[in-house]
């Protein structure tokens, strides 16, 4: 055991932990955040997918330990603090996309990365930043429009505010 | 209390009105709660639910339930209760907007409930849809020796007994259009009733909108949720009148779904997030890992923990008989110790089998029955006749293998056994299956055992089975603690129910103007549903379509569009090598044997129009069509290839449906997307091969998903072909999507596939 320090969504962390215990598991069993999700536990899917410093991490095969001193980001942690939906979030609404949904916490955990990184990412740019996360449901169609929506490429699909 | 039979709209007659009987019988029922508000219960099956129902369903102060699927309260909010599980296919949010449409509510004022597992929320229709005689899901050539393991759960659905199911895209053409439907119509001539008595109107003279009870005349106006306790008072309506096509405001629209917000901002709750929210469950809740015997029938002999004992955060190693578990403070301490466990299978008769032999057998089962044995399955005409006098004759085999279903969020379940209650939290799309399985897992009666509402990460089939909810209960039993159980990806592979593997072979006999006179079948799988190797809608006098009996000793199962998903790349792959021995052109040769098809022409045609059918495409590129009808929605779909890299790339396809009427059409256009990317995944990359009894593939890198590089641009376009009789949404695209590939991929390049999946032939 050790003591990891970390900031979680902005909240500074101390936490007595097995050093080799992935972020997912710290951060879905110790600090009872949900919406990360275990898919592989190999880095094969990206359902897990947080920010490591703005930096996107596969959570299941991330030693807490890694992130020690460091900020990690999750799912819930993107919206502002007055609960407005990212502009990530916002076209996942418009563009309805997603199915099942198990998969696009990490989807949009890395949309929201590739847009920090390239605000006006290509077709190419997009495919590449996301062939790491799988999504089952097949929506890669809706999510790479949505990316171009949020990125303000493209106009969105549905014009309604969500309830 | 009291029960009215009613009548209502037969989905499978064009009539709309009141006078139209209902197929089955269905009940209207009313009663009164204390406080005098109104209870009125539709059920599509005898009896009244609504009794039982109460005290599950009523919600807080202030709100009256309506009936069995909706309920509204005092701010006029309206719920529907649906009797099926959200994994992803938008349905549940369709079934509201058919309520609300039928009710004059706006969409902004309309909640979404699950129903909970209850009896009184079986969905009969469903089931016979989705199982049709004389055959049950998921137990295709079942061995004797399984039985014992699931306890004759599947036979329970095989004898539609009560099993609230989400398969067989079913939610929306029989609960939509004999549930909510009706539900909805039924209480707003209730409200409309009761305003008529209270502002003493006629009630022809008022009008609803919006959750809002007008009388222009008189000048008065109410909400709904105002007259709800006095509709409890109005007869019965016996035939509530259903909309004409012309009236609906949000049938037919894609309102926004309601499941969405949650999925975008981490708050959903899925199986693998469900569990005692607070109190001492919270703080008592501990972590399970599993590995069951890999190879079917096998046990667990010896466990040897020693190692894993020692291990940190270690509470519990439990050899189960067909299980080990190892129990933690969390889950991934008790995934480290279960692979220190040394475990000991016993001996089975199938610890030597592989693929190769399961395919040699299905291979000399087809050469006993000839094109002529086994069992028919359609005979029309004389097709051995057609056959021996044909101009020509052509012959192909085809092979399909073993699929896992590969949900994003591996099978789970949290459970908590005390004083002979059990709390169960698991995604299944057989609820009370599932409550079957964990009271028998925690020794208690069904009826001690509670389902708590979670979203599913994915269904397709595979959340069909109880075995995980059983799991998880005898864990929580055996230990004492809430236990959360989470498969790891590897045993979610190895312990899947497979779609099963199939040859299938074709003889097909053309005349001197290259039509179709004669068509042989004879394949291995039994077929779900029967109708799946049928090929009636194409124009062929003489047809005999014919299965051997084959066992596989494997767990097999329910597989997105079942046996669609092996028959259509058959079928499809097959009348494209018949237009090619004929000379003629794929899409002209189909319109041909479609001529006394209407709908299906109206939808081949669509969908070569979408793709500019016969246009130049690039070197290399190659361009395939085929169609399919499966869960009543006929789907054609044209696939482009590029051959100019080491494996085919599908660069778009293009899609058409007709699936009666969509009642959500950006819902429709997104399952189309789903099905068609989940079938090229599984046409272009998956197989699951058996080595030693036992599964190879384990996890995402040896069982390849599709990704958004690999991802075809998708377009879809939607007929509305007839709206009284509605088709599936979630199977239905998925059938002609191998078949489209492997025909633009001989269109391209000459190599026609017969085997999936694709990337073999490319290695």
């Amino acid at each position: 055991m050790a003591t990891v320090k970390i900031s979680v969504n902005g909240t500074p962390q101390e936490i007595d932990v097995d050093p080799a215990m992935p972020i997912l598991w710290v951060v879905r069993e110790r600090l009872g955040l949900s919406g990360t999700k275990f898919g592989c536990g190999i880095a094969q899917c990206g359902a897990c997918t947080v920010h490591l410093d703005d930096e996107p991490v596969r959570s299941c095969s991330t030693p807490i330990s890694a992130a020690d001193g460091k900020a990690i980001t999750t799912i819930e942690g993107i919206a502002a603090e007055d609960g407005t939906l990212s502009k990530v979030q916002q076209a996942w609404i418009s563009e309805q996309v997603p199915q099942c949904g198990y998969c696009q916490s990490g989807q949009i955990m890395s949309a929201t990365a590739l847009l920090k990184e390239t605000p006006q990412p290509n077709d190419e740019q997009i495919n590449a930043y996301m062939a790491g996360n799988v999504c089952r449901c097949g929506m890669y169609g809706r999510i790479r429009k949505a990316i171009k929506v949020a990125a303000g490429i493209e106009p969105s699909t549905t014009q309604e505010t969500p309830a | 209390m009291s029960d009215t039979e009613t009548t209502a709209v037969d989905p499978d007659k064009p009539e709309r009105s009141k006078a139209a009987k209902w197929t089955r019988r269905g009940f209207i029922g009313a009663g009164a709660l204390a406080g005098g508000a109104l209870l009125v219960g539709v059920a599509v099956r005898s009896g009244n639910p609504v009794g039982k129902l109460k005290p599950i369903v009523a919600g807080g102060d202030g709100e009256a339930l309506i009936n069995s699927w909706v309920k509204i309260d005092a701010d006029n909010i309206v719920t529907a209760i649906v009797p099926h599980c959200e994994m992803g296919q938008g349905a549940n949010s369709t079934l509201a907007q058919m309520l609300a449409d039928e009710m004059d509510v706006s969409w902004d004022n309309v909640r979404v409930m699950d129903a909970p597992a209850d009896g009184n929320y079986v969905s009969q229709h469903a089931v016979r849809t989705f199982v049709g005689p004389g055959t049950i899901p998921g137990k295709p050539n079942q061995v004797s020796f399984m039985e014992p393991t699931y306890d004759g759960l599947f036979t329970q659905i095989g004898k539609l007994a009560d099993a609230y199911i989400t398969g067989g895209s079913s939610s929306v053409r029989s609960t939509g259009q004999n549930g909510m439907r009706v539900a909805g119509a039924a209480a707003r001539e209730m409200l409309i009733g009761a305003a008529a008595a209270e502002w003493g109107v006629p009630a022809d003279e008022i009008t609803t909108q919006d959750g809002v009870l007008s009388h222009a005349g008189s000048g008065q106006s109410a909400p709904y949720a105002q007259f709800a306790a006095a509709a409890a008072e109005q007869t019965l309506p016996r035939a509530p009148r259903i909309k004409q096509a012309s009236e609906f405001k949000l049938m037919g629209t894609p309102a926004l779904r309601k499941d969405i917000p949650c999925k975008v901002d981490g708050t959903g709750i899925f199986g693998i997030d469900g569990g005692p929210a607070e109190g001492p469950g919270k703080d008592a809740l501990r972590y399970a890992a599993v590995k069951a015997a890999p190879v079917v029938g096998s046990t667990v002999e010896a466990i040897d923990a020693s190692a894993a004992k020692a291990m940190p955060g270690v509470l519990q190693i439990l050899n189960m008989g067909d299980f080990v578990a190892v129990v933690a403070d969390s889950y991934w301490q008790a995934q480290q110790a279960l692979r220190s466990v040394k475990t000991t299978y016993s001996k089975t008769e199938i610890d030597g089998l592989d693929t190769e032999q399961m395919f040699a057998q299905y291979a000399a089962a087809l050469d006993e029955a000839g094109m002529d044995g086994g069992n028919s399955k359609a005979d029309y005409g004389d097709a051995a006749g057609a056959l021996s006098s044909a101009a020509k004759t052509v012959e192909a085999e085809y092979k399909v293998p073993f699929l896992a279903h590969a949900t994003m969020e591996p099978m789970n379940c949290t459970a908590w056994v005390r004083d002979g209650k059990c709390d169960i939290w698991t995604g299944t799309q057989v609820p009370l299956m599932s409550r079957k399985g964990a009271a028998e897992g925690a020794g208690v009666g069904e009826d001690d055992v509670t389902m708590h509402t979670v979203m599913l990460g994915g269904g397709f089939g595979r959340r069909l089975t109880p075995e995980y909810a059983n799991q998880a209960a005898r864990i929580a039993k055996a230990t004492g603690y809430p236990i959360k159980m989470i498969w790891s990806r590897e045993e979610d592979t190895a312990q899947d129910f497979y779609r099963p593997a199939d040859i299938s072979r074709f003889s097909g006999g053309l005349d001197e103007q290259g039509r179709v006179v004669g068509w042989s079948n004879i394949h291995c799988s039994e077929d779900e549903p029967a109708e799946a190797p049928l090929v009636e809608f194409y124009d062929i006098a003489n047809v005999s379509v014919r299965g051997a009996e084959v066992e596989a000793p494997l767990r097999l199962g329910a597989w997105r569009s079942v046996g669609h998903s092996q028959h259509g790349f058959f079928v499809e792959s097959f009348v494209d090598e018949l237009a090619h021995a004929a000379g003629k052109d794929p899409l002209e040769f189909r319109r041909t044997l479609l001529a006394n098809s209407p709908r299906h022409l109206a939808v081949l045609e669509g969908a070569a129009k979408m793709a500019d059918w016969g246009s130049d495409l690039p070197e290399g590129h190659g361009r395939g069509i085929a169609i399919a009808r499966s869960f009543n929605s006929i789907v054609a779909e044209v696939a482009e290839v590029d051959m100019t890299g080491d494996m085919p790339r599908v660069t778009k396809m293009f899609c058409c449906v007709d699936a009666g009427y969509a009642m959500n059409p950006d819902g429709l256009s997104a399952q189309m997307e789903s099905g068609i990317i989940y079938g090229l995944s599984a046409a272009l990359y998956n197989e699951v091969t058996i080595k030693n009894g036992a599964v190879e593939q384990s996890n995402f890198h040896d069982y390849r998903m599709m990704r958004m590089v690999d991802a075809p641009q998708i377009a879809v376009q939607i007929i509305n072909g007839a709206p009284d009789n509605l088709g599936g949404a979630g199977e239905p695209g998925l059938p002609p999507a191998a078949p489209a590939v492997a025909n633009a991929i001989f269109a391209a390049s000459g190599t026609r596939i017969r085997e999936l999946p694709i990337a073999k032939h490319f290695a």
